[in-house]
């Protein structure tokens, strides 16, 4: 649904200043759209970027271009004031929970942390990543203003644009979604994909350095016999070295997601359920291959021997039990809403880096450097040794977010403590906004890979289930 | 004017073969592009049992235009009667061309020397093939005899006339010679294969060892047809056969091969690589806008393989862009909107897998290996002709390896009398001592010859 144009005041190659809906830097040609934004008012990582000081809307950086200066937002003053903004209920999803204070108490070191972190939006720090604006679709995200929640209805306006290339902005695009100009591929849908439902929100994004995404994800609600709703999250991630991963990985989580939304509401045991969805999804992979053309291998010679391949995670939230499931390196994370509770890592992942640390050769800082890290051991596909699905119950004492990703996501937060140190400390109210957060900590941290991950709140009560 | 859309015009499909995945900072994209068209009227290479069931008139179409015209041209200088059997060869062969001719075609035998006759019919006309006119044209063959000198700019022109006169969309020449074309200066066949460029298509044969191999294979690569030697003139009716079964089956004329790039690419070259070595590049013509047009002549029941090779602008990695779009482009002969056939797009994506970026495709590995077999042996039979020996065991030690690493049993058989092989794997050869002309003209002649990928 949501492929995006972004918007930028400088150039993240050459600092060029830009004009609003630039797509490409005139100076060096930096491809802008190839570099998505992390929400605008959650600065995400440190290193060196500059978080958008949660411009109060994406109009005002439009404001800023023509006046050129390259750190249009630096203002001090304009920081701090859209950075309240931005707390006050800039991007509540669904504008009931706007949760002002959240951050305000309780949140120690932690939440020092952040608040440091924001401080950069005032630092006037180098604007070289900065000012990018990721404009989401209007019906999940409306990106309002301080004060006027309801200015959903602008960036929307800005998507009617003509159909101009987004590289060289002179070519029309043809039929076969290149430019006829400079012939440069457009955005496609499943480049950044956003999808929010009541009780979970998921991101996808293609990230920087691939040419097109490869994860996939599925969130759904499912009513259960007894009334209640049972929250489903399924997220893949395509075997790059295999062919068409990312049809492996699209096949895999629409199959799981649909296995497990039909055998819930049967009664179902979640557990159960999820392990039948994986092997559904492993089935469905397996299909992908059986329909390998001679034609595709010619295409991807380097590729032809490997079938097609994804990981597989899940995690169902249902009458107080939290499942897990999965194959592959792609991971359930715990994160408590009390951030001095300790977070914990809910996978162990099918990878050589995994194996080495369970089998004591390595350290974990050793085996995750290695060239080798990951190496997957387990996946869903055709020449998948064996299907072993991995499922875990859990029944959590206190109120958390789940956090169910790629390795996109992970290889900048590995820890389960950066985890729960990376999402916004009212991911329970806002996950959509903090799915979106974490999205954009990888991409600051270099976005090598795509980057896919759902958060679900987890409400102490079963009864609970759409308190976000 | 015909109607091409309709059923009798061959389906064309085009796939494209490459690695589209360039490291940081690649900027050369390869890709071999196979054009193959089906539902038309050609066997592929099999002579045709019996009356091909093709029709010979454009349905709907007034009766007296004809889907083609075809000139034979026959070399009727001095030099075709030593021996006498060249002569001899020559009529029969003619005959035999004749007989091939599909009911309904148009056609005419023009004597060529010094100058071009026209044998039958005669009158700067053509004659519509039935079984009357084939005997007559068999009897207007006895009047072929041998005297005169050798001037193929004015058959070729001539020929150029009697087709012009034709509504044909197919327009075919055949060309006979046996010596070298002596009585004109190279740059008036030269001006006169340009005049016919695009007019006509042509196939050339040599008949014995007197001729010269340029001159026939530029023939028949100014004008898009095929080159071949024939030695032994007895077997030039078996082969005079063949090319008019072959011209017979062709469906569709002056096919283009349309190649459009983006803004800042620009294009190292175009050439055919299947079933022959033929270099487009400089072929092209203009189509609008970053498009230009290579010339393909005219199809049948046949697939081609082209190599596209164009350098991009540096983009980043992950990036993705379209490097070329290559269709297959039927001009509107009244003038109209031309028909695109089918096309194929070649892509460049930007990784940092080393895997994928280093990989070569199969299919332009396998092409440029034939490509550069092509030129060892020209260059080395070049190099042999002046002398240079060391140069020529080189070369052609380099082709003898390519033809068997790629599997072309044909060349390495052809190349296998030039030299002896000492080891086709490493390319170790010695010259042979003596050659027949023949089979060193053959070598010659047929070094554009490729073979397809190896499945």
């Amino acid at each position: 649904m949501m492929s995006q144009t972004h918007q930028l005041s400088a150039c993240p190659g050459c600092e060029e200043p830009l004009e609003s809906g630039d797509s490409f830097c005139e100076v060096c040609g930096y491809d802008l759209t190839a570099v998505p934004q992390p929400p605008p008012d959650r600065p995400t990582v440190a290193v060196g970027t500059f978080p958008p000081a949660g411009q109060p809307a994406a109009p005002p950086l439009n404001g800023h271009s023509p006046d050129g200066p390259p750190s249009p937002s630096h203002d001090p003053s304009q920081g701090r004031s859209s950075h309240d903004g931005s707390h006050g209920g800039s991007s509540d999803p669904s504008g009931d929970g706007p949760a002002p204070d959240v951050s305000a108490p309780g949140f120690g070191a932690d939440g020092d942390h952040r608040a440091r972190r924001d401080g950069g939006d005032d630092g006037g720090e180098d604007t070289a990543d900065m000012p990018i604006v990721r404009r989401p679709a209007a019906d999940d995200y409306p990106l309002a203003a301080p004060g006027a929640p309801a200015a959903a209805p602008a960036p929307a306006a800005e998507a009617v644009a003509p159909k101009v290339c987004v590289a060289c902005r002179a070519g029309r695009i043809d039929t076969d979604g290149y430019c006829e100009n400079c012939g440069h591929a457009q955005p496609r849908e499943r480049d950044h994909q956003e999808s929010e439902l009541a009780t979970v929100a998921a991101v996808s994004d293609r990230g920087l350095r691939h040419h097109r995404n490869e994860d996939s994800f599925a969130i759904s609600e499912a009513r259960l016999p007894d009334g209640t709703t049972a929250t489903i999250a399924v997220v893949c991630d395509g075997v790059s070295s295999a062919t068409r991963p990312d049809e492996a990985s699209a096949a895999a989580a629409s199959v799981a997601d649909s296995l497990l939304r039909e055998s819930l509401p049967r009664g179902t045991h979640p557990q159960q359920a999820l392990h039948e969805a994986i092997l559904a999804a492993a089935e469905a992979v397996n299909a992908l291959a059986a329909d390998e053309t001679a034609q595709a291998m010619e295409h991807d010679p380097h590729r032809h021997q490997n079938a097609p391949a994804c990981t597989l995670v899940s995690s169902i939230v249902a009458g107080g039990l939290l499942v897990v499931g999965w194959i592959g390196d792609s991971r359930v994370y715990w994160v408590p809403d009390d951030r001095s509770a300790p977070p914990a890592r809910l996978t162990e992942d099918d990878s050589w880096a995994a194996q080495m640390v369970a089998a004591g050769l390595m350290g974990e800082a050793e085996a995750y450097a290695d060239d080798r890290a990951h190496a997957i051991t387990g996946w869903l596909g055709a020449d998948a040794y064996e299907i072993d699905p991995h499922t875990a119950s859990f029944k959590p004492d206190r109120p958390g977010v789940v956090v169910v990703c790629t390795d996109g996501l992970w290889n900048y937060a590995e820890a389960a403590q950066e985890m729960a140190h990376v999402i916004p400390p009212d991911a329970a109210q806002r996950p959509l906004h903090s799915a979106q957060v974490l999205v954009g900590h990888a991409l600051d941290g270099g976005g090598h890979d795509n980057v896919t991950v759902a958060v679900l709140p987890f409400p102490v009560l079963p009864q609970g289930a759409g308190s976000a | 004017m015909a109607n091409f859309s309709k059923s009798n015009v061959p389906q064309f499909s085009v796939d494209v073969y490459q690695n589209e995945f360039l490291p940081e900072g690649g900027r050369e994209v390869n890709a071999i592009v196979t054009v193959t068209s089906t539902g038309g009227g050609t066997t592929g290479g099999i002579p045709l049992a019996g009356v091909s069931a093709s029709p010979s008139y454009i349905p709907g179409a007034a009766p007296e235009v004809p889907t083609a015209a075809v000139v034979i041209m026959v070399d009727c200088s001095g030099s075709m009667d030593y021996p006498p059997t060249k002569m001899r060869g020559a009529r029969e062969a003619t005959a035999a061309a004749i007989d091939a001719l599909r009911d309904g075609v148009a056609f005419a035998v023009v004597a060529g020397t010094h100058l071009a006759k026209e044998v039958y019919p005669g009158q700067g006309r053509l004659a519509t093939a039935d079984d009357g006119t084939r005997a007559q044209a068999r009897n207007a063959l006895r009047a072929l005899t041998a005297g005169g000198g050798t001037a193929i700019g004015t058959w070729l022109k001539l020929a150029d006339r009697l087709l012009a006169g034709s509504e044909a969309p197919i327009r075919h020449g055949i060309l006979l010679t046996d010596g070298r074309n002596e009585h004109e200066s190279p740059q008036d066949l030269a001006a006169a294969l340009e005049a016919c460029a695009g007019r006509f298509t042509c196939d050339a044969r040599g008949v014995g060892t007197d001729w010269e191999v340029k001159e026939v294979t530029g023939i028949a690569s100014a004008l898009l047809g095929t080159a071949d030697i024939v030695a032994d003139p007895a077997s030039l009716a078996a082969d005079f056969t063949r090319m008019m079964e072959n011209a017979m089956g062709k469906e569709v004329a002056d096919v283009n091969l349309r190649l459009w790039t983006p803004v800042g690419v620009e294009i190292k070259f175009v050439k055919q690589v299947a079933p022959t070595v033929e270099e487009l590049t400089s072929r092209r013509t203009g189509a609008g806008p970053r498009a230009g047009d290579y010339p393909t002549g005219s199809w049948g029941d046949e697939s081609r393989d082209y190599h596209v090779c164009v350098t991009v602008p540096e983009a980043g990695v992950g990036q993705e862009m379209l490097a070329a779009r290559v269709s297959l482009i039927l001009p509107d002969t009244a003038g109209g909107t031309p028909q695109t056939l089918s096309q194929g797009l070649v892509r460049a994506v930007w990784t940092d897998d080393m895997a994928a970026s280093t990989s070569i495709n199969p299919q332009v590995a396998h092409y440029t290996g034939q490509a550069e077999l092509a030129q060892a042996i020209q260059q080395g039979l070049d190099a042999r002709k002046s002398g240079d020996f060391d140069g020529a065991t080189s070369k052609l030690g380099r082709a003898v390896q390519l033809a068997a690493a790629s599997g072309n049993a044909d060349t390495a058989k052809l190349l296998a009398k030039v030299v002896d092989v000492v080891d086709e794997a490493t390319g170790t050869v010695r010259l042979k001592a003596k050659v027949a002309e023949a089979d060193e003209m053959t070598l010659e002649t047929r070094s554009t010859k490729t073979v397809r990928v190896k499945k």
